[in-house]
């Protein structure tokens, strides 16, 4: 069989205008609401629990995820399915340690939390810092993925790619706020929770609805012709956790890593009060527990139905391609036009959140608190806010035309390391330790953070992967079990050595706020 | 009451140790479900790939997945459910006794 794949699809294009169309609708009239600070960093705080639900599974369930775990199913079977679980166990942790604290103590990012009751201009700095690191990782692995995705998909030069995504992405953000970006995340997460579940439910219609039967086939693959599988293989669980340590120090980023992502905290603030906040991880929760299930359906299902059409020959190294080949196969050109508009919207809304972050960061963090102290008019707040989004906008464009040729995939591994080790033992100890302190935060995000990009870049992931080297100088290929262990370290130390008298009155003083919510903004 | 006197007070004392005691034991049984299903396929990985029923089609491996993944999700309708009926409640009352 052939594929039309990378050619100019007009079923596609169709379904990629309509999804354009749409978002802008909304970004125009979620503009006419977007005027002061808190409509433009939280839509007014005035998002349900399970709109912000869907929004943050959408933050969350990026085109790597769904593209790039059904193509590791696919082609290496069981240790995608490590993976799938692996994302999912941050939002419990999440839920647990941060959720509800988090949106009573902060205003519009989570450096508001951890200055609430300690010095603000040296805390800011270092978790701004600590913040826009996580989402300049995040975003220019997100950039150059998309940018070949979308060559690889459309046919369209990478350079184009990047240009149209970042040019959108920032009429979203700039004009709309939060308020739009979080309706194109909202949209996105519906359009892709029902392109999977479709595409799932045509691959099990492939095999009589019958997982014994997907199962076997699967197993059987070795005997088709022109296979390079050893079926049984597939279910073995292959080199992704091979030491325990190893095992265990990525299951820390994987589990602490998505409490310390900016883009993923900053939703919080965009409900009216905890309760909602509660209710939204669950239903975050549900969305991404749901995909993560039909995701490894959708792999093993291609594995066979690729090889059995003998379109394994078309797929890329990464098997990114392996979700829309097999939509081809199973729903024609329109399916394949309608999962590639799926997956430029995914693109679009997840680069969108990540800008609006960084520009929180930048403006509210940096700008409005440290630089001016606080002293700016809502008029200023919003220039700069969307000043900075427009700095950051062209910096993720510029980055990912940059690292075209870049081996970028460690960029994700790093920014969850970075967000487990540097933004979130500040940001929970801020919470729950009484005796914490300034200096103790700073020095822990320094520490966590610097630790963290160190050993990854002396990892396998780096030194062996992307820079050649034969032996890597760090053993483990994700490092959180020791920047994370170190940053917490350092954050007790210091806290211990130097007291902060006027941090514990302060922190006696906001419990009223932190677990009551009683003058949450 | 004051909010200095709340703050103070053993029932809002009681409900902060409580609130954290329901946080920590469930994320520890989430540790143990994550890092039991981690380290079994670290160390395990002939078991992983086994079948659950002799001559069946499903692996171990499979079923142990989906269990993490249905048990972190129940973990946090379990945490929701406390939060509903006992964490609210406490909340609602000690609000109304501040003046």
């Amino acid at each position: 069989m052939q594929s039309t794949l990378g050619q100019a699809n007009p079923i596609a294009i169709l379904f990629f205008s309509l999804v354009v169309l749409g978002t802008m609708v909304i970004t125009y009239f979620a503009a006419k609401r977007t005027r002061s600070t808190s409509e433009f960093y939280a839509a007014g705080r005035s998002v349900t629990g399970f709109q912000n639900g869907l929004a943050l599974a959408g933050d969350y369930m990026s085109a790597a995820s769904f593209l790039g775990i059904s193509g590791i199913v696919a082609l290496q079977g069981y240790d995608g399915i490590v993976y799938a679980v692996g994302y999912l166990v941050g939002w419990p942790a999440l839920m647990f340690l941060v959720a509800e604290p988090l949106r009573n103590l902060g205003k519009y990012t989570f450096a508001d939390v951890v200055a609430s009751h300690l010095k603000s201009g040296p805390i800011r700095i270092a978790s701004a810092i600590g913040g826009i690191l996580v989402v300049l990782n995040y975003t220019i692995a997100q950039m150059v993925g998309s940018g070949k995705l979308i060559e690889l998909m459309f046919g369209m030069k990478y350079l184009y790619a990047e240009v149209i995504v970042g040019t959108v992405m920032l009429l979203y953000v700039l004009f709309g706020g939060m308020l739009a970006t979080t309706w194109v995340q909202i949209i996105k997460a519906v359009l892709l929770l029902l392109g999977v579940t479709v595409l799932a439910i045509l691959a099990m219609a492939h095999f009589d609805f019958s997982f014994a039967k997907l199962f076997m086939s699967v197993e059987n693959l070795s005997s088709l012709t022109g296979t390079q599988y050893h079926g049984k293989e597939l279910f073995r669980p292959g080199g992704l956790v091979s030491s325990p340590l190893d095992a265990f120090s990525l299951g820390l980023a994987l589990m602490f890593g998505p409490l310390g992502l900016p883009h993923i905290l900053m939703r919080f603030f965009t409900v009216p009060d905890a309760k909602e906040a509660r209710k939204s991880v669950v239903y975050a929760t549900s969305f991404i527990g749901y995909f993560y299930i039909l995701i490894p359906i959708v792999g093993f299902s291609a594995a066979v139905i690729l090889t059995k059409n003998n379109l394994f020959s078309l797929m890329d190294k990464g098997g990114n391609m392996v979700a829309p080949l097999l939509s081809e196969i199973l729903g024609g050109s329109p399916f394949l036009g309608f999962i590639a508009a799926v997956a430029f919207a995914t693109i679009l809304a997840v680069v969108a959140g990540l800008t609006l972050a960084a520009s929180s960061a930048m403006s509210h963090d940096l700008y409005v608190s440290v630089f001016k102290k606080g002293n700016a008019t809502e008029t200023e707040q919003v220039k700069v806010a969307r000043i900075s989004t427009v700095i950051f906008g062209v910096t993720a464009v510029a980055m990912g035309i940059l690292f075209e040729n870049m081996n970028v995939a460690f960029l994700v591994g790093l920014a969850f390391a970075i967000a487990a080790s540097a933004n979130f033992p500040a940001l929970f100890l801020s919470i729950a330790w009484k005796r914490f302190t300034t200096y103790g935060a700073v020095w822990s995000i320094i520490a966590g953070g610097l630790s963290a990009t160190i050993l990854i870049v002396l990892s396998p992931t780096v030194w062996v992967n992307v820079l050649g080297y034969e032996q890597a100088i760090f053993p483990l290929k994700n490092p959180a079990l020791v920047s994370m262990s170190l940053s917490f370290f350092v954050a007790l130390a210091v806290s211990l050595a130097l007291p902060e008298k006027e941090a514990q009155e302060k922190f006696d003083a906001d419990k009223v706020r932190t677990y009551l919510g009683i003058g949450a903004e | 009451m004051s909010t200095q006197e709340v703050v103070n007070s053993e029932k809002f004392k009681k409900l902060v140790t409580k609130r954290w005691a329901v946080s920590f034991s469930l994320l520890i049984i989430l540790f143990i479900m994550y890092y039991g299903y981690i380290m079994t396929i670290a160390l395990q990985k002939d078991f992983i790939a086994s079948k659950v029923i002799a001559g069946g089609s499903t692996t171990v491996g499979i079923v142990l997945g989906l269990g993490v993944i249905l048990g972190a999700w129940l973990l946090t309708i379990v945490y929701v459910i406390w939060a509903n009926k006992k964490y609210d409640p406490a909340v609602a009352e000690i609000k109304k006794e501040i003046q």
